[in-house]
């Protein structure tokens, strides 16, 4: 592993009373890559993620975020809403977790919410209806406008997001996700539920996030076609400890990963060797 | 919910004469066993002290009856209408007609209330009802904030108002201020009180939040009761000082403002000026709240009433998000216990009990959690209603009771229980009630 660490996860370990869910994991997501977590049900990838992203505190390692700018930012220092608002961390949730009585549209508007209110002047500007605040939130509009129309939307944003099809509302949970313009986007199964139409959708809407906005990637997945056709490194999980870690090809390889999945579940264990293959 | 998909399960309904009759037999039954010593038999105190009773099996048997024949009525317009919250029943004509009433009733509303000191100027009842329910409609609005946008409970929102009314009484009573000096401090206070009410809440969520509220109104009425030095305790407050045209009092002394213009005092003069002072502070809390519903704050107070977690993940800061909704909220009902204060002359804590959390609260419930034309409707409907039933004597709770029932029946979200979005790019729709949360917290 060379090059460029985005986000460095250093021995982290999180306790629940005496279960240990995650013990002393360590792994690096290299800047502009697609990394990808997996592992069998219960391996502690949503642990980690919830860690990543400020839900839990961790009861012991360090998280380190590394920005474009230089900067490097302690994620386990933070709470959930700063690590999105400072560190420029957005996430997505397994089971979506959209607002379903807001139009599409006004999912993105509350997601740039903290843009919106610096312009507009902590609501003071907004509320007397100055033109700068007219010209951000127009800007902010077109931002939203222009996510709809990537995932493909456009012609729903006005309808509410809890009217749309499963597999739409997760398309807008990623827009909205990217919405907070960050610079590691944390996924948590976002092929869960898609047929094979729209997860090959999803892989071409993730590679063009990483090519063109150039933002990280770190996804949670089952999906072994969307894991082994996007990812640039693999890290697999099993029982809270990685057991190993690579290339999508040399993870497929990997008699560890081929046992704990076999160990687990055997239909996965078959997927991870059949897929590409 | 589609027509296609509601007709199925109407149909699937049992609907035979003998479903009907069974129905409405057991409905007989339970009456006759509810009424049977209610209604059967008649006891009262005798000349000697003694218990005489008598039985009145005429009236059981016909109560009996009515209740079988109108259970049959019951079933038959049910299966006539078809399910009641199936609202894709409703023919395309009636829902048009709906519209257009829609888009027209907040302009008419508006200009009939601008006009109602003018068509009743001889009527002292008519204008101080008026003047109750536009005090109603602002609380109502007020309240909104918290409950129908931001989706917290808040069962003590009469704590802000009594901080109101007694901030500009005793600024009023004390150092001589003015109304409109009191009327911003009044606000300002209340809202200083409910940031200090969201703190210890911020964590609380659904039930748990609601007693705490319900507490801190409680606690609010007890402190006022019992600083009698301040407050006055049970006493109260007099001799509020009553408000001025900018300075100009009310009154018929020679700077008044009837004799300024030439014209003969009349006591009316002032109630009008009342109307006109809560209309244009009710209708100042409207506009911001449908402004601020449109800046990012607001946007925020929806969706934490829509899912508080994606909120958090989404960098916002709930609790601030939460304690400016409070204190917005608060705030507006500080301006309304201004506006009381001064209305009254006089206030003391019987005027902030909990009764009257409860019902500004059914009133944001009624209208339609969110919805700024529900909550002006269900005021009217509650305050004037209630006037209205006056005639009825001791039936009046009764019947405003199961009025509120059915109305609840027929409505389940509230009058007005869509949701206008606060912004579209094509189609400006609304969103059916089913999709928008009511909050937990």
């Amino acid at each position: 592993m060379s090059g460029d660490p985005i986000l460095t996860v250093d021995r982290l370990m999180m306790r629940f009373g005496g279960i240990i869910a995650v013990n002393e994991l360590s792994f690096t997501a290299e800047r502009r890559k697609i990394t990808a977590l997996i592992g069998p049900n219960g391996a502690g990838k949503t642990t980690v993620f919830n860690c990543i992203t400020g839900f839990y505190r961790p009861s012991g390692g360090a998280i380190r975020l590394a920005h474009d700018d230089g900067r490097t930012i302690q994620l386990e220092r933070l709470n959930d809403f700063r690590i999105a608002k400072q560190a420029k961390v957005a996430r997505t949730f397994q089971n979506i977790r959209l607002f379903p009585g807001m139009t599409a549209l006004e999912n993105l508007m509350v997601a740039q919410h903290n843009a919106l209110m610096r312009a507009s002047g902590l609501t003071v500007l907004g509320l007397l209806g100055l033109p700068s605040w007219r010209e951000a939130e127009r800007r902010a509009i077109d931002l939203a406008r222009a996510w709809l129309d990537r995932v493909g939307l456009l012609d729903r944003a006005d309808d509410a997001a809890g009217n749309l099809p499963y597999g739409d509302q997760r398309r807008l949970e990623i827009a909205r996700a990217m919405c907070t313009e960050p610079a590691l986007l944390c996924l948590d199964e976002p092929a869960a539920g898609l047929n094979a139409r729209e997860s090959g959708g999803l892989n071409e809407l993730l590679l063009s996030i990483r090519n063109e906005q150039g933002t990280s990637i770190l996804l949670i997945e089952h999906d072994m076609s969307v894991v082994m056709e996007i990812s640039d490194h693999v890290v697999v999980m099993d029982y809270g400890v990685k057991i190993a870690e690579g290339t999508p090809q040399a993870v497929r390889d990997d008699p560890k990963v081929i046992a704990a999945y076999l160990g687990a579940d055997e239909e996965e264990a078959i997927a991870v060797m059949e897929s590409g293959t | 919910m589609s027509a296609t998909s509601a007709r199925p399960s109407h149909a699937a309904q049992p609907s035979g004469g003998a479903f009907i009759l069974k129905k409405a037999l057991i409905s007989a039954l339970v009456a006759l066993v509810l009424f049977s010593l209610m209604i059967g038999v008649r006891t009262e105190a005798g000349p000697q002290g003694g218990l005489i009773y008598w039985t009145r099996f005429g009236d059981l048997a016909a109560l009996v009856a009515t209740v079988f024949g109108g259970s049959i009525i019951v079933e038959l317009l049910r299966q006539w209408w078809g399910p009641i919250d199936k609202d894709s029943l409703v023919p395309k004509p009636v829902q048009s007609a709906m519209s257009f009433a829609g888009r027209w009733l907040a302009p008419a509303l508006l200009v009939f209330a601008f006009l109602v000191p003018v068509i009743f100027y001889d009527q002292r009842y008519i204008l101080d009802l008026s003047i109750l329910v536009l005090t109603y409609v602002m609380l109502g609005w007020g309240l909104n904030v918290v409950v129908g946008l931001a989706g917290l409970l808040d069962l003590g929102y009469v704590a802000f108002y009594a901080v109101g009314a007694y901030s500009y009484a005793l600024l009023a009573t004390n150092f001589g201020l003015s109304f409109w000096v009191c009327l911003p401090l009044a606000g300002i206070l209340a809202a200083f009180w409910g940031v200090l009410l969201g703190f210890p809440v911020l964590r609380l969520r659904g039930d748990y939040l609601a007693i705490v509220t319900l507490a801190f109104g409680e606690i609010i009425r007890l402190v006022i009761i019992n600083w009698q030095s301040l407050t006055g305790g049970p006493n109260g407050v007099s001799g509020i000082p009553r408000p001025t045209m900018f300075g100009i009092p009310l009154d018929n002394s020679d700077s008044g403002l009837a004799a300024r213009l030439g014209i003969e005092f009349s006591p009316t003069h002032r109630l009008v000026f009342l109307f006109y002072l809560i209309l244009a502070m009710a209708l100042l809390t409207n506009w911001v709240t449908i402004r601020l519903r449109r800046l990012p704050i607001g946007r925020a107070w929806e969706a934490l009433r829509e899912d508080e977690v994606a909120c958090r993940a989404l960098g916002i800061n709930t609790t601030t998000t939460k304690l400016t909704a409070f204190a917005t909220g608060a705030m507006f009902g500080g301006f309304a216990g201004a506006f009381f204060a001064t209305r009254q002359g006089f206030i003391s804590p019987e005027s902030f009990t909990f009764q009257e959390s409860a019902l500004v609260l059914a009133i944001v419930v009624l209208g339609g959690m969110g919805s700024q034309l529900g909550v002006a409707l269900a005021a009217l409907t509650m305050i004037g209603g209630f006037e209205l039933f006056r005639g009825l004597d001791q039936y009046r709770m009764l019947v405003f009771g199961i009025a509120m029932v059915l109305l609840m029946i027929w409505r389940p979200r509230g009058l007005i229980g869509h949701r206008a979005p606060t912004v579209f790019l094509e189609r400006n729709q609304a969103i059916s009630s089913d999709l928008v949360k009511e909050g937990h917290g």
